[in-house]
C-alpha cells in the first residue's frame, strides 16, 4: 500500500498537509461543541438563568457545528480531489504499462486479470484514500487531543474508559482475526458458484443431451450449500460487534455516573459541584476517544483489502518489459524479405523448445506457408516477427536487420497482421479497418473490404461503411469478423503481411475467392501464412512443414509430396491422391 | 459510498409483495426478529429517561439540605434560644450560634459543628444511585440481546432465503427452452444468480429489521414528544425537517453524480477489457496513439465524476451532524423561553434534549433504506422476471418410450418447418427425407444453412412448427426429451470441459463407467499418450480452458461421447478443432464405433464425409441436393462447386 501510495508528488503531499490542518481544526469544532453543549444543559437546568445566556451558547454551539460543517467540507472537497486524482493518475500509468508488456509477460498475469488489476483493483485503492485517509488523519487526532482534554482529570475514570476501549478493540481484534480470513473463502465461492453457473450455461446442450441436468443440480446445491454455511458463520460471527459496540459505549456512560456518585459522596463539600462537572465532560469526551478507537479498528478492517488491490497494482508496475525498443528507424536497402537463422524458441522458465533451429528465407513477394498438427509450434513461429516473442537463440532478420534492433513502431509499420481469432474494435466498419497508424499513406476502405470479400455484407448493413460495430464485435458473425481483420492489414498496405490460419472461419469458397483477390492485390508484398487446409497453402512459393517444433520439410506443394512424409499424411488426410496432383 | 447504481423497479409494489409471500416459509423468524427489534426500540425509547433519573439523583446528592436550614434558620429569626431537634438530632443554642457565623461568612459546611453538618450536608442517595444503574445496565443488556437475536434470525432468514433463490435459478436454467438462451447472455443470468440475489439478501439484513425498529423508534418518540409537550414537539420535529430537507435536495442532485460515475466506470472499463483483450493487434498497428487518446478521454471524464460523486457522498455525514446540532440548539431555546413562562419544567427540557437524538437517527436511517429498498426491488423483479420464463412443455402425458438397447435406427422427416422466435423466414422449410438404420448421413452447406438447426430439432431442443420426424416408427411429439437424449450421442464443435479431473469430464454423468473403459477410449481417440504424460495422469485437473489446447478439448468430447454409447450419433463439426491427420484417426475409431448406428456428421472439411451413404446439401433451409459423393460430382451443381473450392487458386 505505502509503495503505492509513493506516487504521491510533492503537491499531493502539500494538499495532505493542509487536510491535516484542516482536520485539526475540524477536531477543535467538534471537541468545543461539548463544552457548549454542557452549558446549555447547566443553563436549562439553573433556575434563575437568562434567555440571553442560552442564546448566545446556543450560537457557539451552531457557530461550532457550522465550523466544524464547512472544515470537512473542505476535507471532502480535497480529498475527494485527491483521490480521484490519484486513481486517474496510476490507472493511465498502469494502463501504459499494460500497453508495453509482451505476450509473455502478459500470459504470466493473463488478461482477465489484468483487466481486473486496471479496473476494481484502482477503485479499491481509491476508495481507501477517499475514505480511509481521512478517518486515518482523524482518528488518531481525536483520540490524542480528547485524551488530553481528560487525561489527571481523574484515575478512575481513566482507568474505566481504558478498559472499554481495550475491551472494544480486543473484541474487534478477535473477531477481525476469525473472520477476516473467511471472506477470502467466501469470495472463492462466489467464484465457484459462478463457475458452475457457467458451465451449466455454457454447455447446457451438453448437458440436455446427456440428460445430466440433476448431475449439474447437484454440483450446483453442493457449492449453494457450502457458500451459504459459510456466510451464515461469518454473518452470526460478526452479528455479535454491533451490539457489543453499543453496550460497551453506553455502559460506560453509566458506569462513569456510577463511579462518579460515589466520588462525589465522599468528596468534601466545595469540591461536589467541580466534581459533578468534570464527570459531565469526562463522559463525552471518553466517548470521542472511544469513537476514535473504533474509527482505527475500521481501517484496520479496511486496509487489508486495499493493501492486497495495491500490491496487485504493484506487481504489474514493477513487471520488467523484457521487449525493448531498438534503434534502427526502419529504413533498410532490402525490402520484403524475412529471414530466420538457426531460430530456437522455448518459453521463460519452461523446459521444452517449442521451436528448435529453424533456418528459411523469404523474398520480396514470396508467399511461404507452415503447416503441421495442432502444437507443432507454426503460430508461435509467425509470433516471433513482431516480436510478441523474442527468440532463445539465433535471429530474425526483417529486411536484413535484426528485429530486436528496429525501433518497434519502425518494425509494426512493415506488417499487417491478422491473428486466428479476430480482435475487433467497438466503433464502425470504417474505424476497424483504418485502426492504427502505420507511418504512411493507407489505402482505401472501400478498395481493402472488396479483397476482403467483405463488400456484399458491409454493403447489406444500414449505414453501410460507418456501421455501428459493437464491443468485440458481438453483432457481427465470426466470419465477418475475420474479413474485417484481413481488410484491416489491407488497409495498411504493408510489406509483409502475417496470416494466422486466418482462413479457417471462411467456408471453401469464400477462401478461395479472397486468396485470388489478396495474391491479385498484394503481388509485391511477402506473407507468412499458417493454414490447416492443404487447399489453402498447396500454391505457395514455399511450404514449410512443423512436426513438434521442429522443420521436418521444406519445399513446394510437388517436392514435398514426394519427400516429406509428414507432408503427405497431412495432404492425403484431406484429399486423395488424384486431387492432390 | 459504494455509488452502486440505484435502478428502480418497474412494478414495485408488485415485486415486494411478490417478496412478501415468498418469504412465508420463513414467517416464524422474521417474526421473531421484527419484534426483538421493536422491542429493543421501546428500550431505547425509555432508557433516556430512566438515565436522567440517574443524573436528577446524582444532582440532588450535590444539594444542601436546604429544608434542614430553613428550619434551623427559622429557630434562629424567632428568637427561640432553644434547642431543637430535627431527623432525630439535638441542636443546641450553642451550635445555632456557630450555625449563624459560617452562614455569615463563608459558609463552608465542612467548619460547621458535626451534628448540624450532618443533617444539612448533600446527601448522595446511593442505594438510589445503584438500583437505577442496575435497571439501565440490564436495559442496554437486554437490549443488547434482542439486537443479537435480531441480526442472528435475519441473517438466517437472508442466507436461507438467497439459497433458495440461487437453487430457483439454477433449477430454473435446466427447464427453458434453448431459445430463450439465444436472446439472454451469459453475463445477465449470472449477475442475477449473484449480484441481484446478494443485494436481496443484503438489504434484507441490513433494511428489514432495521426499517422496523427505525419506525417503531421514529413513531414512539412523536407519540413520547407529543405526550410531553406539544409545542415542544413541534419545535423539535420542524427543525430536524429542515435541516433534512436541506440534505436531502443535496443527496437527490449527488444522485446524478453516482449514476454518471457508475456509467463511465462502465465506459472506461468497457475500453480497457477491449484493448487488452486485442493488444496485439494495438501492436504491431500502432494504434497506441487512438487508443490512448480515447482512454485519456474516458479517464478524465470518469475522474470528473469521481470527484463530484465522492465529494457529494461524504457530506452526508457531516450534514447529519448539523441537522441534530440545530434540532438541539432549537429546543433548548425554546423550552427555556416555556420555563421562563412557566408553561414546562426542567425535566421536560432535558427529556427533550435526548427526543431530538433519538428522532433524527432513524429519520436518516429511514432515508437510507428507502433507496436500498429501491434497488431491492428492482432486483427482486428480475429475479423473479427469471423465474416466470416460460419454461419447457410439460412431458408428463406422453407414453411413447423406445427402449435405447433395442432401437433399429430408422428416421423419417417428414415436411419438416421451423422458424426461430423474432425471425421473419423460417429456417428449414418443407424438408423431408427417409434414413435408414446404420446409414451416415452428412449434411453439408454454407454457414447459416440450418445445419444446426437440423440436429437441433432431431434432439428436441426445439420444437418443431409443422410436420413430422419419426424415430423408429414413433413421431418425436410423443417421446420425452430425457428419452430421446437417451438414444443420441452427441459431439459439438463448441468444446465443453468443466474445473474437474480429466477422468470426470470424461465420465460425466455416465454410470458404472470403470477406468479401463476411460483408457481404452481414450487410446482409440489418441488422448492416451497425452495424458500419461500430465503430473498427475487421468486425475489431474483441468483448472480453466487454457490448460489444454481446443484440439485436446475436442478430443476429450468425443471420448465423452464415445463412452455414453447410443444407438445414434450426432457429430456437429465435432473434428473442426482436431488436425487432420488426428481426425483420420479419430474419424477411424467413430466409424468403428458407429458401426451398424445411425450417424449425422455436419462438418466443414468435405473430406470428414466423403464416404457417407447420403449427403444432404442445404442452402436457405431446404435440402438442395442430395446423394453420395460421387452422384453429388457428376450433378456438378452446389456440392461440386463446394468440393472444387478447396483446391483452386
Amino acid at each position: 500500500m505505502f509503495k503505492l501510495l509513493k506516487n504521491f508528488n510533492k503537491k499531493d503531499y502539500m494538499i495532505i498537509l493542509l487536510v491535516v490542518v484542516f482536520i485539526m481544526g475540524q477536531v477543535w469544532f467538534d471537541l468545543k461543541l461539548p463544552d457548549y453543549m454542557s452549558k446549555i444543559t447547566i443553563l436549562v437546568q439553573t433556575n434563575g438563568s437568562k434567555m440571553k445566556d442560552i442564546l448566545i451558547n446556543g450560537g457557539y454551539m451552531l457557530l461550532c457545528a457550522l465550523g466544524s460543517l464547512i472544515l470537512s467540507i473542505g476535507v471532502g472537497f480535497i480529498i475527494a480531489n485527491l483521490s480521484a486524482n490519484f486513481s486517474l493518475k496510476i490507472r493511465k500509468k498502469l494502463f501504459n504499462k499494460v500497453e508495453d508488456l509482451s505476450l509473455s509477460e502478459i500470459k504470466d498475469f493473463s488478461t482477465s486479470s489484468l483487466i481486473t488489476r486496471t479496473t476494481n483493483d484502482i477503485t479499491q485503492v481509491e476508495m481507501f484514500i477517499g475514505i480511509g485517509l481521512q478517518m486515518l488523519i482523524k482518528a488518531p487526532i481525536t483520540a490524542v487531543w480528547a485524551i488530553t482534554k481528560i487525561l489527571n482529570k481523574n484515575l478512575q475514570w481513566s482507568l474505566v474508559t481504558g478498559g472499554a476501549v481495550l475491551l472494544l478493540l480486543t473484541v474487534v481484534a478477535i473477531l477481525t482475526i476469525i473472520v477476516v480470513p473467511k471472506f477470502k473463502i467466501v469470495q472463492k465461492l462466489i467464484d465457484n458458484l459462478n463457475g458452475v453457473t457457467r458451465e451449466n450455461l455454457n454447455g447446457i446442450r451438453v448437458i440436455r443431451a446427456f440428460n445430466a441436468e440433476n448431475y449439474q443440480t447437484d454440483k450446483f446445491e453442493n457449492v449453494n450449500d457450502k457458500l451459504t454455511k459459510q456466510q451464515l458463520f461469518n454473518q452470526k460471527t460478526f452479528a455479535i460487534m454491533s451490539p457489543m459496540m453499543y453496550l460497551v459505549m453506553n455502559s460506560l456512560v453509566l458506569i462513569i455516573y456510577f463511579v462518579g456518585a460515589n466520588l462525589i459522596d465522599k468528596a468534601y463539600y466545595p469540591d461536589k459541584l467541580q466534581l459533578f462537572g468534570d464527570m459531565v465532560v469526562f463522559s463525552s469526551y471518553s466517548m470521542q476517544v472511544i469513537m476514535s478507537f473504533l474509527l482505527l479498528a475500521a481501517i484496520f478492517m479496511i486496509l487489508p483489502r486495499a493493501s492486497v488491490s495495491a500490491n496487485r497494482i504493484n506487481e504489474v508496475l514493477e513487471k520488467e518489459i523484457s521487449i525493448k525498443d531498438g534503434d534502427s528507424d526502419g529504413k533498410t536497402e532490402e525490402i520484403g524479405t524475412i529471414e530466420f537463422k538457426n531460430v530456437s524458441f522455448k518459453y521463460p522458465d519452461a523446459e521444452e523448445y517449442v521451436l528448435e533451429n529453424i533456418s528459411f528465407k523469404a523474398n520480396k513477394g514470396e508467399t511461404i506457408a507452415f503447416i503441421g498438427s495442432t502444437g507443432s509450434g507454426k503460430s508461435t513461429l509467425i509470433n516471433l516477427v513482431p516480436r510478441f516473442y523474442d527468440v532463445t537463440k539465433g535471429e530474425i532478420l526483417v529486411d536484413g536487420i535484426n528485429v530486436k534492433d528496429y525501433k518497434l513502431e519502425k518494425l509494426y509499420n512493415k506488417i499487417g497482421y491478422v491473428p486466428q481469432k479476430a480482435v475487433i474494435f467497438s466503433g464502425t466498419v470504417k474505424s476497424n479497418v483504418l485502426y492504427g497508424e502505420n507511418g504512411g499513406k493507407k489505402n482505401s476502405v472501400k478498395e481493402a473490404i472488396r479483397v476482403a470479400q467483405a463488400t456484399e455484407f458491409v454493403e447489406k448493413m444500414d449505414d453501410k461503411y460507418d456501421s455501428h460495430i459493437a464491443q468485440s464485435g458481438t453483432n457481427i458473425s465470426g466470419g465477418q469478423k475475420q474479413r474485417l481483420a484481413i481488410a484491416r492489414a489491407v488497409a495498411r498496405n504493408p510489406e509483409i503481411y502475417i496470416f494466422d490460419d486466418s482462413f479457417s472461419a471462411l467456408d471453401y469458397k469464400t477462401d478461395y475467392d479472397l486468396r485470388k483477390e489478396l495474391k491479385k492485390y498484394t503481388k509485391d508484398a511477402t506473407s507468412l501464412i499458417v493454414a490447416q487446409r492443404i487447399g489453402t497453402i498447396m500454391h505457395a512459393d514455399k511450404i514449410i512443414v512443423l512436426d513438434n517444433g521442429k522443420c521436418v520439410g521444406i519445399g513446394t506443394h510437388k517436392e514435398l509430396l514426394k519427400s516429406c512424409k509428414v507432408y503427405k499424411e497431412i495432404a492425403l488426410s484431406q484429399l486423395t491422391m488424384e486431387e492432390l496432383l | 459510498m459504494k455509488g452502486k447504481r440505484i435502478e428502480k423497479a418497474k412494478d414495485f409494489k408488485g415485486s415486494m409483495i411478490r417478496f412478501f409471500k415468498e418469504l412465508k416459509s420463513f414467517r416464524a423468524l422474521v417474526l421473531i426478529a421484527i419484534s426483538v427489534s421493536v422491542a429493543s426500540s421501546i428500550l431505547s425509547i425509555c432508557a433516556p429517561n430512566i438515565l436522567s433519573n440517574l443524573t436528577d439523583t446524582i444532582r440532588n446528592g450535590l444539594m444542601v439540605n436546604s429544608k434542614n436550614i430553613e428550619i434551623i434558620s427559622n429557630n434562629i429569626q424567632n428568637n427561640n434560644m432553644n434547642d431543637i431537634t430535627i431527623d432525630n438530632v439535638v441542636i443546641t443554642t450553642k451550635d445555632q450560634m456557630e450555625f449563624i457565623n459560617v452562614m455569615s461568612s463563608d459558609k463552608d459546611i465542612d467548619k460547621l459543628p458535626l451534628n448540624i453538618k450532618k443533617i444539612i450536608e448533600p446527601k448522595m442517595n446511593l442505594n438510589k444511585v445503584k438500583s437505577i444503574t442496575l435497571v439501565i445496565l440490564s436495559i442496554y443488556l437486554i437490549s443488547a440481546l434482542f439486537n443479537y437475536i435480531e441480526t442472528i434470525s435475519m441473517a438466517h432468514v437472508s442466507n436461507n432465503f438467497a439459497r433458495k433463490l440461487r437453487s430457483g435459478l439454477s433449477n430454473k436454467i435446466n427447464k427453458l427452452p434453448l431459445k430463450y438462451f439465444d436472446k439472454s447472455s451469459t453475463g445477465d443470468i449470472l449477475s442475477r444468480m449473484t449480484n441481484d440475489v446478494d443485494t436481496i439478501a443484503q438489504s434484507m439484513n441490513n433494511s428489514l429489521a432495521s426499517l422496523v425498529s427505525a419506525l417503531t423508534l421514529f413513531l414512539g418518540t412523536i407519540i413520547m414528544m407529543f405526550i410531553t409537550n406539544v409545542v415542544m414537539a413541534i419545535t423539535a420535529i420542524i427543525s430536524s425537517l429542515i435541516g433534512f430537507i436541506f440534505m436531502t435536495v443535496i443527496l437527490t442532485k449527488s444522485h446524478k453524480y453516482f449514476e454518471m460515475r457508475q456509467r463511465e466506470l462502465g465506459n472506461l472499463n468497457g475500453h480497457i477489457e477491449e484493448i487488452y483483450s486485442g493488444l496485439n493487434v494495438v501492436k504491431v498497428y500502432n494504434g497506441k496513439r487512438e487508443v490512448n487518446e480515447k482512454f485519456d478521454e474516458l479517464n478524465s471524464n470518469l475522474y470528473k465524476a469521481n470527484k463530484m460523486s465522492h465529494f457529494l457522498g461524504g457530506l452526508m455525514h457531516p450534514m447529519m451532524h448539523l441537522v441534530g446540532n440545530l434540532g438541539y440548539v432549537a429546543v433548548c431555546i425554546v423550552g427555556a423561553l416555556l420555563t421562563m413562562n412557566n408553561v414546562i419544567t426542567f425535566g421536560v427540557i432535558v427529556a427533550f434534549m435526548l427526543y431530538v437524538r433519538l428522532f433524527i437517527n432513524p429519520l436518516n436511517e429511514i432515508a437510507q433504506s428507502m433507496t436500498s429498498i429501491q434497488s431491492t426491488a428492482a432486483a427482486i423483479e428480475r429475479v423473479y422476471e427469471f423465474m416466470d420464463e416460460e419454461e419447457l412443455n410439460d412431458e408428463s402425458n406422453l407414453s411413447d418410450f423406445l427402449n435405447k438397447n433395442k432401437v433399429k435406427g430408422n428416421i423419417e422427416f417428414r415436411n419438416v418447418e421451423f422458424k426461430y422466435d423474432g425471425n421473419e423466414n423460417p429456417t428449414i422449410k418443407n424438408f423431408s427425407a427417409n434414413i435408414k438404420a446404420g446409414e451416415k448421413i452428412a449434411i453439408v452447406g454454407p454457414t447459416g444453412a440450418g445445419k444446426t438447426t437440423m440436429v437441433n430439432l432431431l434432439m428436441k431442443f426445439y420444437d418443431i412448427d409443422s410436420g413430422d420426424i419419426i424415430i423408429d416408427g414413433k413421431s418425436i411429439r410423443n417421446l420425452t426429451r430425457e428419452n430421446i437424449h437417451d438414444l443420441f450421442t452427441m459431439v459439438l464443435q463448441d468444446t465443453w470441459v468443466y474445473e474437474g479431473t480429466i477422468k470426470d469430464n470424461i465420465i460425466y454423468n455416465q454410470k458404472n463407467v470403470t477406468d479401463k473403459k476411460v483408457k481404452e477410449v481414450c487410446e482409440i481417440v489418441g488422448l492416451d499418450h497425452f495424458i500419461k504424460t500430465l503430473p498427475k495422469g487421468y486425475n489431474s485437473m483441468l483448472l480453466n480452458s487454457d490448460s489444454i489446447s481446443a484440439g485436446q478439448r475436442q478430443l476429450l468430447t468425443i471420448a465423452r461421447g464415445m463412452i455414453k454409447d447410443a444407438p445414434f450419433l450426432i457429430l456437429d463439426e465435432a473434428t473442426s478443432n482436431v488436425d487432420t491427420r488426428t481426425e483420420e484417426l479419430v474419424q477411424k475409431a467413430m466409424d468403428k464405433l458407429t458401426k451398424g448406428k445411425t450417424s449425422f456428421i455436419i462438418a466443414h472439411r468435405l473430406s470428414t464425409i466423403k464416404n457417407a451413404d447420403l449427403i444432404l446439401v442445404m442452402q436457405d433451409g431446404n435440402i438442395v441436393e442430395q446423394g453420395n459423393h460421387d452422384e453429388l460430382m457428376k450433378l456438378n451443381k452446389n456440392y461440386a462447386k463446394l468440393y472444387n473450392s478447396q483446391f483452386q487458386l
